[in-house]
C-alpha cells in the first residue's frame, strides 16, 4: 500500500470533538492524554457604529489533527531508546512501549503535539494509526467516527491525487519539518494566504 | 485598542498568526469531582491486560434514549461480557434516503456512563434534611413497598390531583420508561394532575398554531437540498443534536450553493461550520430585526402579494376579520400608520444591534433569492415574550411567499414526522385538569388557587396543591427549571411536598430532593426502540447489551412491582415483559401502519430501519396547492398573520394578534439594565445533553463548562481569560471560570445550560449552573419558560 496517511476536510470540521474522545474510547487514554485533538482558533473584534449596530470581522475555526507519520518523523528522530519506528510497509510511525523509558524528547521534537505523555506509565504514547483495528478490516476510530465523514485515510499518494497537496494551514507549521502525511481542505478562514 | 486600530483590523481582515502550539487545544484541565471515576474503570482494565480494543466477542446494536432531537447508532463491542468500546453507524454519506446516523461526542463517552463509580447501585431513602442529600440503602421491598404505601396515603387524603409526574427528559423517546410507568400505575389508580407542554419550545407550541393552525410547520431536512438562501435564527444544530441527520443535509444544501446566515448572539459552531455570514444580535430583540424586514420587503414592493391575498388574513386593510379596523394589519403596523413609528432599520438597529444596512440586504436576499428558508432555532422563544419570535418568523416567511414550496420553509415551531410506529403502553388518565409544564411550582405553592389566566384547564378549579411529585430521569426538580434558589426552599419545606420520588444513575441535583431514589439503567442495560424526536425518517433498535449492573433496574419492571403491591399488576402490565413490548411494537407497525416495516429479528439485525419516501415532505404543501379542500387548521381556515382569537382575548399589549417587537423585561431597554448591564443567555452545550453527561470527564475535557465573554466586556472588568468569575442578579449568584472569546457579541454573556448545580457552604454554586439566575416568569400566552431572558453583572472572584 505505500506510505498512508490522513486526509481532514477541515472545511466542514464542527469542533465537536467526536474524533478526540472516540480516540480515547479505544485507546483508554485518561483526561489530559490525547492521541487526536481538536484545535481552536478564534480571533477578530468589533466596533458600534454611531447608531447602535454592531459590525465585526470575527474568524474561527477548528482543527482535528492526530498523528501525521510523517516523512521525517521528528520524534522518531529524538528518541534516545529507539523504541519509535516507522514502519517500511505502511509508514506508520509506533512507539513501542516495551522500550519506551519516558524522556519525552519527542514531545519536544514533535511540531504537531503528536506524542502525549503518561504520568502513570511514565511513558509517551501516540497515534498509532489503529493498526490493530486495520488488520481486522475496520477503519481507523477516528474516520469511523467523524458525523461528517470529515477524517479520511488511505495511500497518501491517492490522497493526494483526490484531494490536492496542502499540507499547512493558519497556525500550523512548515511542513518542511517533518513533511507530513497529511492533506487538508482548509476551511475558509484559514487558508494560508 | 484604539478606534483607528480597531478600524484598520476591520479594513484588513486579516488574523493575527501565531503558534500553533498556542492554540487553546482539547487539552484542559477538568474542574469536577468523579474524575477519579473513569480512572478506576481503566486501571481495572489495564490489570485485566483487556486493554486490546481490537478483540471482542460480539458487537450489539442499540440506541441511546435521551432528550436530544436526534437518534443515533450506537454499536457496543462486547468482550466476556463487558463494553469494551463503542462504534457508531457504519453507512456511507451520500444516498439522502440512508443519511448516516452517528453519534456525536456524547456518544462516544457511552462507556464511561454505564461503568461510572457513581452509579446509583441500590434503592436508598433519605435520612437527612430533604436537600441535603443524605441517604442509607434499603432493599427493593421497602422501596416498593414505600412508594406504593405513600401513592395511596396521598392519593386518599388530598385526591389524586395531589399527584404529579414531572416534567423528566433523561429517558424520552423511547417505548418505556419512568413516567411511561408512573403515568400508566397513577392512572389506574386514580389519576393525577396532567401537564402540557415543555420546555424546549415551550411558547412556540402555543404561538405558532395561532398562525399555522398547528406546529407541523416544518419540512424534511432533504428539502433543503432545494433551497437557495438559508437563514438560521438561532438555531445550532452543530452542537445542539436536533436531527442526526440534519447536519448532513445542510452541508449538501452547501455543496448545492444555498447561501447560510446565521443570527444569533454566538458565533457558533454551526456558523463556524455552514455560514456565509454571522449576524450578531442582542438577546429578546429578534422581532425588531423581523419587523424591519417585514417593513423593507413591503416598502421596497418584495412582498409577495398574490400569497398573501389568498392565503392570508390579515396582511393589509382590505384582509382582516370581521369587527377588526383596517389599522390594525401588519401592513399598518409595520408602516407605523397608527403608533407613528415606522418599523424602520434604523428604529430597529438601535434596539437589535444588527447594522440598518445588514437588515436591508437580508431582508432583499430574503425576498428575491427563492426558494429560501428560514430556519428558526427555539433558543430564542425561551425568553419573555418568545411567542412574538415564532409567530414572526412565521410572518416573514408568509411576507416572501416561501410557504408550502419545496425548497422554502415555513418557519414557526417547524415540526415535521414521517417515522410513525405503536407505542405499546397506553393509558387513560381519569384527571383531566393541566398546568402549564412551567407552573409546577406554582401549582405546589398555590395550585388550588389558579386559574384559566394561569393556563388551568380541563377544570375551573384544583382541588389541592401538589403533595406527591415523581421525577423519573429528570432534573427538572432544582436543576433545569428557573430560579434554583427559589425551588428549592419550595422543596425543602416538606408540608408542601409530602413525598418526592427519584429514579436516575446519578446523585444529580434533584435526586438530592428525593424521599425515596431510585437506581435506573443505562440504555445498555434493556431492550427499547430509539425515535428520534421528529425529525428523521428512521427509528432505532435498542439491544439489551448487558444485564442490569449492581442493583439497578428498569423502571417499568419496579413499577409493575408496585402496581402488584396495590393489587394492579395485571392492569399494569397486561401480561408484558419490556422486551414484549418490543416485539408487540414491531408487529402492531406491521399491521396498523407499514407492512414494509421489518420483522423483530430483521430489525434487530440491522439495528437501525429508514423509512423510504419518493420526496422531501413539504410544510403546508396540501394547503397551497389546493386550499379549498384543504383549508389550513386556524379558525378561519387561512394563515392568520392576524389572529382574531389573540384579539378577543384583549390583552394587546403583550398578547398582540399580529407579531411584534415588545420591549422584554431584562431585555437591552429594561432600566434594570443599569444595575446589571449583561444579558445572559444559556446554549446547549456540545457535552451535554441537557445536564446529562455533566459528571463525564472526558466531555469535561472536550469543552469545559466556562461563561463566555467578549473582550471588550472583559477588559471593561479586569477580567482575563480564565479567570475565575462570580455573575449574580438578585435571583442568585454563581462562580465559573470565563473564556473570553470574540465569538460572543458585546454586552452578552453566555453559558452553557445543564451544569449540575453545586453550592458551596454559602449556597453559591461553584459549577456555573444557569438557573440560579433565571427567572419563574412566564412568558405572557404559553406561560412557558423565559430561560434566556436575564440581566446579570459579572466580577472577578
Amino acid at each position: 500500500m505505500g506510505q498512508i496517511g490522513f486526509y481532514i476536510n477541515q472545511s466542514i470540521c464542527q469542533g465537536c470533538k467526536a474524533c478526540s474522545v472516540a480516540c480515547k474510547d479505544k485507546n483508554n487514554t485518561e483526561v489530559g492524554i490525547n492521541f487526536r485533538r481538536v484545535y481552536t482558533k478564534e480571533e477578530g473584534s468589533f466596533m458600534h457604529q454611531p447608531n447602535g449596530g454592531i459590525v465585526h470581522n470575527v474568524k474561527s475555526y477548528y482543527f482535528s489533527i492526530a498523528c501525521n507519520h510523517c516523512e521525517q518523523p521528528a520524534c522518531l528522530l529524538s528518541c534516545p531508546t529507539g523504541a519509535i519506528t516507522k514502519s517500511d510497509e505502511n509508514g506508520v510511525v509506533t512507539i513501542d512501549q516495551e522500550i519506551c523509558a519516558g524522556a519525552q524528547l519527542c514531545i519536544k521534537a514533535c511540531p504537531y503535539g503528536g506524542p502525549q505523555y503518561n504520568k502513570e506509565t511514565f511513558k509517551s504514547n501516540k497515534c498509532n494509526f489503529c493498526m490493530d483495528l486495520q488488520e481486522k478490516g475496520e477503519d481507523p476510530v477516528c474516520v469511523a467516527t467523524c458525523p461528517l465523514g470529515a477524517i479520511e485515510f488511505g495511500s497518501i499518494e491517492k490522497l493526494r491525487k483526490k484531494y490536492g497537496d496542502i499540507r499547512q494551514i493558519k497556525g500550523m507549521p512548515s511542513p518542511t519539518i517533518t513533511k507530513p502525511n497529511i492533506v487538508i481542505t482548509p476551511h475558509r478562514d484559514a487558508k494560508l494566504v | 485598542m484604539t478606534k483607528d486600530s480597531h478600524m484598520k483590523n476591520l479594513l484588513a481582515n486579516k488574523m493575527q498568526r501565531r503558534t500553533f502550539l498556542k492554540w487553546s487545544g482539547a487539552i484542559g484541565v477538568p474542574v469536577i469531582a468523579g474524575g477519579v471515576g473513569t480512572k478506576l474503570l481503566i486501571d481495572k482494565q489495564k490489570e485485566e491486560k483487556v486493554a486490546s480494543a481490537s478483540e471482542w466477542d460480539n458487537v450489539v446494536s442499540t440506541c441511546s434514549i435521551n432528550n436530544c432531537g436526534g437518534r443515533c447508532v450506537v454499536k457496543a463491542y462486547v468482550k466476556d461480557g463487558v463494553v469494551i468500546r463503542v462504534e457508531t453507524d457504519t453507512q456511507e454519506s451520500g444516498d439522502p434516503s440512508i443519511p448516516p446516523l452517528r453519534a456525536c461526542v456524547r456518544g462516544r463517552n457511552y462507556r464511561n456512563v454505564l461503568y461510572h463509580p457513581d452509579r446509583l447501585k441500590y434503592p436508598m431513602k433519605r435520612v437527612g434534611k430533604r436537600g441535603d442529600g443524605k441517604f442509607e440503602r434499603i432493599s427493593w421491598e421497602e422501596a416498593v413497598e414505600t412508594i406504593a404505601s405513600e401513592v395511596k396515603r396521598i392519593g386518599d387524603k388530598y385526591g389524586p390531583e395531589s399527584r404529579y409526574d414531572n416534567y423528566a427528559s433523561g429517558q424520552s423517546w423511547g417505548l418505556h420508561g419512568g413516567s411511561t410507568a408512573v403515568r400508566k400505575l397513577l392512572s389506574i389508580t386514580g389519576g393525577f394532575l396532567n401537564f402540557r407542554n415543555d420546555y424546549s419550545s415551550g411558547a412556540g407550541n402555543v404561538a405558532t398554531p395561532y398562525t399555522y393552525g398547528t406546529n407541523n410547520s416544518g419540512s424534511s431536512f432533504d428539502s433543503l437540498l432545494h433551497s437557495k438562501y438559508i437563514i438560521l435564527w438561532g438555531q445550532n444544530p452543530s452542537e445542539m443534536i436536533f436531527s442526526t441527520p440534519y447536519r448532513e443535509y445542510l452541508m449538501q444544501a452547501k455543496r448545492n450553493g444555498a447561501k447560510i446566515i446565521v443570527i444569533d448572539p454566538r458565533y457558533t459552531d454551526t456558523a463556524i461550520t455552514y455560514a456565509d455570514e454571522w449576524i450578531p444580535i442582542l438577546p429578546t430583540t429578534d422581532n425588531a430585526m423581523m419587523d424591519a424586514m417585514g417593513y423593507i420587503i413591503i416598502t421596497e414592493k418584495l412582498h409577495d402579494q398574490a400569497f398573501l391575498d389568498k392565503y392570508c388574513i390579515g396582511f393589509d386593510g382590505s384582509h382582516m376579520p370581521k369587527g377588526v379596523v383596517k389599522e390594525e394589519s401588519l401592513k399598518s403596523y409595520l408602516l407605523g400608520e397608527q403608533d407613528g413609528v415606522a418599523k424602520t432599520p434604523e428604529w430597529a438597529e438601535k434596539i437589535c444591534g444588527v447594522p440598518a444596512e445588514k437588515i436591508r440586504e437580508i431582508a432583499r436576499n430574503y425576498a428575491t433569492i427563492k426558494p429560501a428558508a428560514l430556519i428558526q432555532g427555539w433558543a430564542a422563544q425561551r425568553q419573555a415574550y418568545g411567542e412574538q419570535f415564532m409567530r414572526g418568523g412565521a410572518q416573514l416567511a408568509c411576507l416572501t411567499g416561501n410557504v408550502g414550496k419545496l425548497g422554502g420553509w415555513a418557519a414557526g415551531t417547524g415540526y415535521w414526522s414521517r417515522s410513525n410506529i405503536v407505542y405499546p403502553i397506553s393509558y387513560e388518565n381519569p384527571v383531566k385538569a393541566s398546568i402549564p409544564c412551567f407552573l409546577w411550582t406554582k401549582a405546589v405553592e398555590q395550585g388550588t388557587e389558579m386559574t384559566a389566566a394561569d393556563g388551568l384547564q380541563g377544570t375551573d378549579k384544583l382541588s389541592t396543591n401538589i403533595k406527591l411529585i415523581f421525577n423519573m430521569a429528570g432534573n427538572m426538580l432544582i436543576n433545569q427549571h428557573a430560579d434554583i434558589n427559589k425551588t428549592k426552599q419550595l422543596l425543602e419545606d416538606e408540608r408542601k411536598v409530602e413525598f418526592i420520588v427519584v429514579s436516575d444513575l446519578f446523585m444529580t441535583p434533584s435526586a438530592k430532593y428525593a424521599d425515596i431514589l431510585l437506581p435506573g439503567t443505562t440504555f445498555f442495560e434493556r431492550y427499547d426502540i430509539g425515535v428520534p424526536w421528529c425529525f428523521g425518517d428512521y427509528v432505532i433498535f435498542g439491544d439489551k447489551t448487558i444485564d442490569p449492573l449492581f442493583e439497578c433496574r428498569n423502571e417499568y419492571d419496579v413499577f409493575a412491582e408496585i402496581a402488584d403491591k396495590l393489587g394492579v399488576k395485571e392492569q399494569f402490565t397486561e401480561g408484558r415483559t419490556i422486551l414484549d413490548l418490543v416485539k408487540e411494537s414491531v408487529e402492531r407497525t406491521r399491521k396498523e401502519l407499514d407492512p414494509t416495516f421489518p420483522t423483530y429479528e430483521e430489525f434487530r439485525e440491522k439495528g437501525v430501519h429508514h423509512f423510504k419516501f419518493d420526496e422531501p415532505l413539504v410544510g403546508f404543501k396540501a394547503q397551497i396547492d389546493d386550499l379549498e379542500n384543504n383549508p389550513f387548521e386556524t379558525p378561519s381556515g387561512k394563515i392568520e398573520l392576524f389572529s382574531k382569537t389573540l384579539w378577543d382575548m384583549n390583552q394587546h399589549e403583550e398578547i398582540p394578534a399580529i407579531a411584534k417587537y415588545i420591549s422584554s423585561w431584562e431585555g437591552p431597554e429594561d432600566p434594570l439594565i443599569e444595575k446589571f448591564p449583561l444579558q445572559l443567555i444559556s446554549w446547549h452545550y456540545k457535552r451535554r445533553c441537557h445536564s446529562t453527561y455533566d459528571n463525564m470527564p472526558w466531555l469535561e475535557e472536550a469543552a469545559k463548562q466556562e461563561m463566555w465573554l467578549n473582550p471588550k466586556d472583559a477588559e471593561k472588568r479586569g477580567i482575563k481569560d480564565g479567570d475565575r468569575v462570580q455573575v449574580f442578579n438578585e435571583r442568585g449568584s454563581l462562580y465559573i471560570d470565563v473564556k473570553v472569546t470574540p465569538r460572543i457579541t458585546p454586552g452578552v454573556a453566555g453559558i452553557p445550560q445543564g451544569a449540575w448545580y453545586t453550592p458551596d457552604e454559602a449556597g453559591i454554586d461553584q459549577r456555573g449552573s444557569v438557573n440560579v439566575l433565571t427567572s419563574q416568569r412566564p412568558t405572557p400566552l404559553a406561560k412557558s419558560n423565559p430561560q434566556l431572558t436575564n440581566l446579570v453583572e459579572v466580577k472577578k472572584a
